[in-house]
This record gives structure tokens, sequence and C-alpha cells, in this order.
């Protein structure tokens, strides 16, 4: 089989020395990210097709002038762009490492699993059957969509004879979005969108308003919140479910309230900024190396570092090709995909 | 060797039943499309005679492209066969090697660069089959050179061959975006696995490929008995499994760019033929691989026929069609399993 050897080995005692947690490394971690975060923050609004001074930057937040053009682009396209590109990071690593502590799958990441499909999935029905659909509609319909992935995997899960092995997670993630994407894409040349769709499919924040971001938002930081409510049951299931059980934890309600808050996340997140792969599976796995294995600070931290990355990212996209926007999906792709090809001549087990 | 005569016999049979089925959905094909030529239409053409009209669609648009979709659908079967046999995962296919997102970012390029260029429009037909072989080729390189690590177990192929087809899908997404409308369309119906050489000539560009190689596989089947039971066994049994498996993995790279390079993306066909003839035919190599050939033909011809009535006037690429099709069928199998 495929995963078996990660069956085998949990995700914790591979790390063999990393056995404990290190707060004191998290909470530098915590506030040294948070700072860059802002100082990047700051580095993406200004930067971007008009030339605007970081001093204009500043000036724009201290005394706010409508009359002036650069304000208005940077209060109305470039601080939105900026803070969904940190968002979208943020709830998709934290989604990730949930998932990756309850399953105890190494590979364990939303777009793994087929949520992020979903929700791709259900947009692009919206796309095709009601194209000028609000933003609140659209975040509405990326939820709903992230919970169909979540259902069909899951589901599938279920119905198999072992049930929810990582294994057989992590494929019927594999077949979830094939089938989607495929019967998407059939209606879509149908109906002539594709291109805007694949445009979407690609991942990117760069044409976000106020209003998506204040739609999404609030319902995500409450998913924040109780990512952090939980954390401490994901550390535990992350110890094995046998061992969770013995310690008198409530296996059913931890992963029923882990998945809610994954769907919560993760649909925020495709409505924020589409597709964009491999920031649930690396960062999380970055975390665990730098804070150790206790969730209450592998969450905050995912969030923290996604953040960064996203938002590093998102500048990435905009310089690499200038004037044309390089997808985000495609850069977080190929920073990823190293790291994904690292973990897994890891995981392949010796020289065999 | 009784059991072994029982089986070929009921080999023979299957195969049988499957020619015969080949047969009708072959029949049934040449009359449906957007324009339908009626059955007695289509045999008084086959026996020469009947408007020109209808001769131009069925012998230059119509068969060829038949005949395409047979010999690709058999090579992809069979290039599936092999990658789950070397390594031992029957949920394994072409597409997992990252073969099909290769091919298809070389095409991208080709698109890309070439395309719209007058000088070039002529030669295209021939040059992009071969950039999309160049491109399987590399994409199954990579992922072996990743995978390798002393020798090359079949978990991290598998694992090696998701990273690369993830990097290159980001970079066909690269280059995708920024093309203008037309070329994009051309570019996303290639992707979705689309048989769109319908000529004779690529009919003679796919045939000796397909002609030697399954042969070769089928010749090759003792290996990959052997190496179906597991490195350990196979070792003991005195096989060279790194050059064996390297030369296997040659031959499934080499038939599956072939057949990508006139099909595009198509994927779940090399995973779900092997496994329909498997459970058909048996276990062994040398009975099950034939039906294997069968079953992907059959499958692909279907696949075409379904995409073009389905959602006419648009003809819904043949990928999309296997891969809709193909992925409950994985789900199922994923059920079964323990």
């Amino acid at each position: 089989m495929v995963f078996h050897r990660f069956r085998r080995s949990g995700i914790d005692n591979r790390e063999g020395a990393v056995q404990k947690s290190r707060p004191f490394a998290a909470s530098i971690i915590l506030a040294a990210g948070l700072f860059l975060l802002v100082v990047l923050t700051g580095v993406s609004i200004a930067y971007g097709a008009a030339d605007i001074q970081v001093s204009t930057v500043w000036n724009s937040f201290v005394h706010f002038d409508p009359a002036i053009a650069s304000h208005q682009i940077i209060h109305e396209l470039r601080m939105p762009r900026a803070v969904a590109a940190a968002a979208a990071g943020a709830f998709l690593a934290v989604s990730g490492a949930i998932m990756q502590g309850m399953t105890r799958n190494p590979l364990a990441s939303p777009s793994i699993m087929g949520i992020t499909a979903g929700s791709s999935f259900v947009l692009a029905l919206a796309f095709i059957f009601d194209a000028h659909a609000s933003p609140n509609k659209l975040v509405f319909w990326s939820f709903v969509g992230s919970g169909l992935g979540a259902f069909l995997v899951f589901g599938i899960g279920a119905l198999s004879k072992r049930g929810l092995t990582p294994v057989k997670l992590a494929l019927a993630g594999s077949a979830v979005t094939a089938l989607l994407t495929s019967v998407s894409s059939a209606l879509a040349m149908h109906f002539d969108v594709a291109r805007d769709l694949s445009f979407w499919y690609a991942g990117g924040v760069a044409g976000i308003r106020w209003e998506s971001v204040r739609v999404v938002l609030p319902i995500a930081v409450v998913g924040l919140a109780a990512a952090m409510l939980i954390s401490r049951s994901i550390t535990v299931l992350s110890l094995g479910e046998e061992v969770a059980k013995g310690l008198g934890q409530k296996v059913k309600l931890a992963k029923v309230s882990g998945l809610l808050v994954v769907l919560l996340l993760t649909g925020a997140a495709v409505s924020l900024a589409g597709v964009v792969g491999f920031v649930g599976l690396v960062i999380p796995h970055i975390t665990r190396f730098l804070v150790g294995v206790d969730y209450r600070w592998i969450i905050p931290c995912s969030a923290v570092l996604g953040g960064l990355l996203l938002i590093m990212a998102d500048i990435m996209a905009r310089m690499i090709n200038p004037p044309f926007e390089t997808p985000l999906g495609a850069v977080t792709a190929l920073v990823g995909v190293p790291f994904f090809l690292y973990l897994s001549r890891r995981e392949g087990g010796g020289t065999r | 060797m009784k059991y072994s005569q029982k089986r070929s016999q009921r080999t023979s049979k299957i195969a049988a039943v499957l020619l015969l089925c080949l047969a009708l959905t072959f029949l049934i094909s040449l009359n449906t499309g957007l324009i339908q030529i009626a059955p007695i239409d289509v045999f008084r053409l086959l026996i020469g005679s009947g408007s020109e009209q209808n001769a131009v669609i069925l012998f230059d648009f119509r068969l060829p492209r038949m005949v395409i979709a047979l010999l690709i659908g058999a090579g992809i079967g069979i290039s599936g066969a092999i990658l789950q046999g070397i390594s031992r995962n029957e949920l394994a296919d072409p597409g997992i090697l990252g073969i099909n997102a290769g091919a298809g970012f070389a095409v991208i390029l080709f698109i890309f660069y070439f395309q719209g260029n007058a000088a070039s429009a002529g030669a295209a037909i021939w040059v992009l089959p071969l950039f999309a072989m160049l491109g399987a080729l590399l994409a199954g390189a990579c992922t072996y050179l990743f995978a390798w690590k002393g020798g090359v177990s079949p978990t991290r192929l598998v694992l090696s061959g998701i990273g690369v087809n993830a990097a290159f899908a980001a970079l066909i997404i690269v280059f995708q975006l920024k093309m203008d409308p037309k070329n994009f369309s051309q570019a996303i119906v290639w992707l979705s696995g689309s048989i769109w050489g319908t000529n004779w000539a690529y009919v003679l560009a796919v045939f000796p490929w397909i002609l030697i190689l399954i042969p070769y596989t089928i010749y090759k089947s003792r290996y990959l008995n052997v190496l179906y039971l597991g490195d350990e066994l196979a070792k003991a049994l005195g096989v060279r499994i790194e050059k064996e498996r390297r030369k296997l993995l040659i031959t499934s790279v080499l038939l599956a760019g072939t057949c990508v390079a006139v099909g595009g993306g198509i994927a779940f066909l090399g995973l779900v033929a092997p496994h329909l003839a498997r459970r058909l035919a048996g276990p062994r190599h040398e009975h099950f691989l034939p039906v294997t050939a069968l079953i992907g033909a059959l499958l692909l011809l279907a696949a075409d026929v379904i995409g073009r009535v389905i959602l006419m006037p648009t003809e819904v690429p043949v990928g999309l069609v296997v891969s809709a099709l193909g992925a409950p069928y994985f789900i199922y199998l994923l059920i079964k399993m323990d």
C-alpha cells in the first residue's frame, strides 16, 4: 500500500528527539512573526503597478485623505489584498495542522483531502449558473462546497470496511478531487466560462475587495478561536486514538469539532483566495519542527507562519513576471513541491 | 498445468466476448456524432458507395479518431498494468507518475511559443506529439530520480510522482493564464484529454510504438509476475529487480508518452482497465495483459462516444468522461479494499 509506512509511524514518534514542546521558541516565533507580518503587509501594500512610497502608506493610515489617489488605491485595492493573503494563509495552515494532528497522516492537508476541491466545485457551479453572485453568496457557496467535499471523503471512509485509515482518506480525497474537477470543467466548457474558472482555480487575491474580506473574516476568526479551544484535544488525538481514549478523551466529539473547524477555515480560505495548495501541508510540518508537539502552540504559530508565507507568495507573484500576475497557487506549489519531495523521500523508508 | 490451461481457455473466452463488445461499440461510434450517419449509410460507405460528404466525414474524421481511441486505450491500459505491477500498488496510474502533467507542460510551452507563428503552423502536426513525448519522458525521469535512494521503493515512486505532478501542474497554470483566449481553449481541451489528432498521420505515428511495446510487455509478463510478489521474494527468485524494474518503467513511460501525445491527459483509464482485467482473467500477467489492452480500448472508445453525445453540441473531451466514470469505480475499489 502506498502510505502503509505512515500508519506504523505516527507523526510524533517519528521526530525522535523532538518529543517535547518548546514554549520559548514558540513565543519568539509568535512575536517575531507578528512583527514581520506587519512589515510585510506594508511592503505588500507599497509594491505594485502604481509606485507608492512607504511613507505614503504610513500617511494613508495616519491622515487618510480620500482626495489623494494613492490613498484611495491603498485603501480600496492594496489593503484588502494584503489582508486577504495573510488571512487565507493562516486559515489554510491551521486547518492543515488540525487535519495532520487528527488523522496522524503527515500528508494530510485541505487540498489533498478533497475539501478545497469540493469548495471550488460548488463555486464553479455558482460561476456558471449565477454569474453575478454577491460576495456574501459566494462565501456561502464556498462553505457548502467544503462541506460537500468533506462529506464525500469521510462518507467513503465510513462506508469502507475498516473505517477511516489515513491511507483511505488520502486516496479518497484524490478520487473525489478528480471526479468533481472533471464534472466542473466539462460544464465550464459547455457554458464557455472555462477561462474565468481557471483564473479562479489558479488561486490569487488580486481582485479582492473589502466586501468579501468583511464577510469572511468574522466567520473565520470564530473558526480560529475554536481551533485554539480544541487545541488540547488535538494534541491528545495526535498521540493516537487508543491513547486518547485511554486518557479519557471523548474522541468522537474531538474529531467532529476538529472537522467543523477545518471546514469553516478551509471554506473561508477558498472563498478568499481560490485554490492555493501546499500551504496547509508545508506550514504545519515546519511549525512542528520548530515548536514541538503541543498543538496549543502549533496552532497559533501555524497561523502566523501561514500568513507570512502567503503574503510573501503574493508579493512574489507580482514580482516574478511583471506586469503579469503569476497565480498564487503556482507560487506556493513551486515552494511546496520540493518540500513534499523531501518529505516523501524521508517517509519512503530506507534504501530499498 | 491443468489450472493454467483452464485459465488460458477462460482468457480466450473473455477475449472473444470483449472483441464482440468492441465491434458493437465501433459500429455505434461510426454513426453517432453531430452529423448522424444512419447505419445503412455506414454500411453503404464501407462497401464503397454512398454520398461524397458522408465519405469524408467517415473516412477522414471519424474513422481515424476511432482507430486512435482503440490504440491509445490499449496503450494506456498496459502502461497502467505495468505500473501497478512494479509498484505493487493497485491504485497506480500513469497520471500518478507525473507523465500526463509533464507532457501537458511541453504542449503548453509549444502552443505558447510557436502557435500563431505562420511558418510553424504546418509543422505543428508533427512536432506537437514529439514535444508531448519529450515532456512525458522528462517527467518520468524526474519522478524516478527523486525516488532514487540507492534503489527505488514502490512507495517513494508513487509519492515522488505526486510531487512531480504538482510541480508541472503549477508550471502549466503559469503559462496557461498568459495565453490569449484562442490558444487557451486549445490548451484546455488538450489538457482535459481529447483525441484531437483526427488524422491518419497520427494513426501512423502511434501504431508502431503500440505494436512494439505491448507485445514486449506481454513477453515480460514473467518478470511482472515475480516483481508483483515483492522485492524480497523477487530477489530470492533471482531477478535483478532494479534492472527489470527500470526496463519496465521505461516501457510504461514510453507507452504513456505516446498515448498522451495524441490523446492528452487521460486519467483513471490506466487504473481501471488493469483492475477489471485482473478481476476477469486472474492475477497472472500473461493472461490479464491482453485482456487489459482490450478493455482499455473498449472503455476509451465508449467514452469517446459518450463525450460526443452527452452535452451536444459541445464535445466533452474524452478524458473528462473517463474520469467522471473512473473516479466512482476507484472509490468503489477503495471501499472494498482492506
